[in-house]
């Protein structure tokens, strides 16, 4: 016997409770995106105001940055250094261990050991970032000091090496996924040339995984980028435009957490300055994305 | 990995400058005895003793499943690549065992080539490297000889004509029959002696499948060719032997038209009339 409701094509009514279930997830979805122009609204219209009484050309002609001193200037580039120079500290740490970690895990580990070693390795990125500044203060900084005795006690250098550690498992991780996701076939072909198992893996897995592990780069470095915590605890807080990873630096992100933290009264020019930063780094942030898609662009094979 | 090779065979040698003299027309180039193979615990080949003659192409045919591809792979040792995959028996490439301790497989590779069921040139290269890639991959190529490289080995794959304007070109970038022709190229531009082929055509449209299979007819003046196929028609109109497996046993080996005018077996006529398979 077949069932007459099943054997009709004609389309059952639409149920009030399933209009409803589709109008709350639209409203879900549309609080994301209405978050986040709220935010950008908020950060450009302080930020105009910044710009009505600071001009461009001192934003980014001045070397100093000092605008809670009775002295103001405001040139961005002492902080934006800052950021760089822990930035490229904390990547040239984490892009060879995290890139051999993931050659190991995916090439050479056993399935026993990978599913050990991981999440294990994941771990380290979710230690909160408030740990790796003590520690890069109180355990890391006397540390190195031993080393470099001309190290001060708050320098670019530690904070640096801290951030590192913690954003090696994101280039581990996803470096690894691309890796894995080179086909079988294009190993099998290298081999069959006659190439050794370190030679299929550096000239032919590799570039091929490029663009994964360029995404995964790129996303280490948006997060060293933005990381706020490590920074504002062992990196001192003197904005400052210099290479040198020894002397005390101040990031774009640890001079947002003085200015939020300290007295400023909102509505002056000094509150006002965070939010010129923060749009800056907003700017930094969407650059570097934009460059990692040009360049996944440019090295994309079909896979990874 | 085990191996039943014995001790008093000589060691293995590397490409000799006067191994074309050894390889006389119809002389025997691979020699497999009693080879067995297994996926862990399931035994694919079963006892296949083979003898496969220089410069000639023989083709392998039988249902999916019956061990056809597993024999190729043993044959360039490519099938240990596979956890839990070994293998037993004897395989000799012109009296040399290849699975004797001492030979390196990544030199025994460079003399017996493979051709893939699916085109797979590699991706972030260019016409021009993949053809290439096999030397820059294992040796040092000098700048100076690449380009005749190049178009030697694309000519001999029949594919110069059609790609020497856009040599730069990404391999991907090519249309599957060409994709094909780029990898037979690839495998060539090493210099093999002999050139395993696992089912070549079997993603390729009519008119690509023709084009390799005219490619073969050349290429057999001066490689040993092996061609595993699915496709009986095709291993007809190419092979000079052919050899049916069932079930990872080796059912008949014989010229290939005696193979399919009288077959010796009943089961390679059931299964050539098509009553299997």
């Amino acid at each position: 016997m077949v069932d007459p409701s099943r054997s009709s094509l004609i389309r059952a009514r639409t149920t009030t409770g399933e209009r409803l279930t589709e109008r709350l997830l639209l409203a879900c979805g549309l609080l994301s995106v209405l978050t986040t122009a709220a935010i950008v609204g908020v950060l450009l219209l302080e930020t105009l105001e910044f710009f009505s009484e600071v001009s461009l050309a001192q934003f980014f002609g001045d070397t100093q940055w000092t605008p809670l001193f009775a002295d103001k200037h405001f040139g961005i580039w002492p902080l934006v250094a800052g950021t760089l120079l822990t930035s490229a500290i904390a990547i040239a740490v984490a892009l060879p261990f995290g890139l051999l970690a993931a050659v190991y895990l995916a090439e050479f580990a056993r399935p026993g050991v990978r599913r050990v070693l991981k999440p294990t390795l994941e771990l380290l990125a979710g230690v909160p970032t408030i740990v790796y500044g003590y520690f890069a203060l109180v355990a890391l900084t006397p540390l190195l000091q031993r080393l470099i005795p001309e190290l001060a006690g708050f320098n670019a250098l530690s904070p640096g090496l801290a951030m590192g550690i913690m954003i090696i498992p994101m280039i581990s991780s996803l470096s690894e996924d691309a890796i894995h996701a080179v086909p079988r076939t294009l190993r099998e072909a290298a081999y069959a040339l006659g190439a050794s198992r370190l030679q299929t893996i550096f000239r032919i897995v590799l570039p091929t995984a490029m663009s994964g592990i360029a995404a995964s780069v790129v996303l280490a470095v948006s997060r060293a980028v933005g990381e706020t915590m490590i920074v504002a605890i062992a990196a001192g807080q003197q904005p400052r435009l210099t290479a040198d990873p020894r002397v005390p630096v101040e990031t774009m992100t640890a001079y947002i957490v003085q200015v939020g933290l300290g007295d400023t009264p909102t509505g002056t020019l000094e509150y006002r300055t965070i939010f010129a930063v923060g749009a800056a780094l907003f700017l930094m942030t969407f650059v570097i994305n934009l460059a990692s898609q040009r360049l996944a662009r440019r090295f994309r094979g079909a896979y990874g | 990995m085990m191996l039943s090779a014995t001790t008093d065979r000589p060691p293995y040698r590397t490409a000799s400058p006067d191994r074309d003299m050894e390889t006389t027309a119809n002389g025997i180039k691979i020699r497999a005895r009693e080879v067995h193979a297994w996926y862990g615990d399931n035994q694919v080949l079963r006892d296949i003793t083979m003898d496969i003659e220089a410069q000639r192409v023989t083709a392998i045919i039988g249902p999916s499943g019956c061990g056809k591809s597993t024999f190729i792979r043993c044959l360039n040792r490519m099938h240990e690549m596979i956890t839990g995959a070994r293998v037993e028996g004897s395989i000799e490439l012109e009296g040399q065992d290849v699975y004797a301790h001492e030979v390196d497989p990544v030199l025994l590779r460079r003399r017996v080539g493979m051709v893939f069921q699916k085109p797979n040139p590699f991706p972030t290269m260019s016409i021009r490297d993949n053809v290439l890639a096999g030397l820059r991959l294992t040796r040092s190529e000098r700048r100076s000889q690449g380009d005749a490289i190049v178009e030697t080995a694309l000519r001999q794959a029949a594919l110069w004509e059609e790609v020497q304007d856009k040599l730069d070109a990404r391999g991907l970038s090519l249309s599957g029959g060409q994709q094909q022709r780029l990898c037979i190229a690839r495998a060539l531009a090493v210099e093999p002696e002999v050139l395993l082929m696992d089912e070549p055509c079997s993603s390729l449209d009519p008119i690509a499948t023709a084009r390799i299979e005219d490619l073969l007819h050349d290429l057999c003046e001066r490689y040993t060719i092996v061609i595993v196929t699915h496709n009986m028609q095709q291993a007809a109109r190419v092979s000079q032997r052919t050899a049916f497996l069932l079930h990872g046993e080796l059912v008949e080996l014989a010229d290939t038209n005696a193979l399919f005018t009288s077959p010796a077996d009943s089961r390679t006529e059931d299964y050539i009339t098509g009553k299997f398979g």
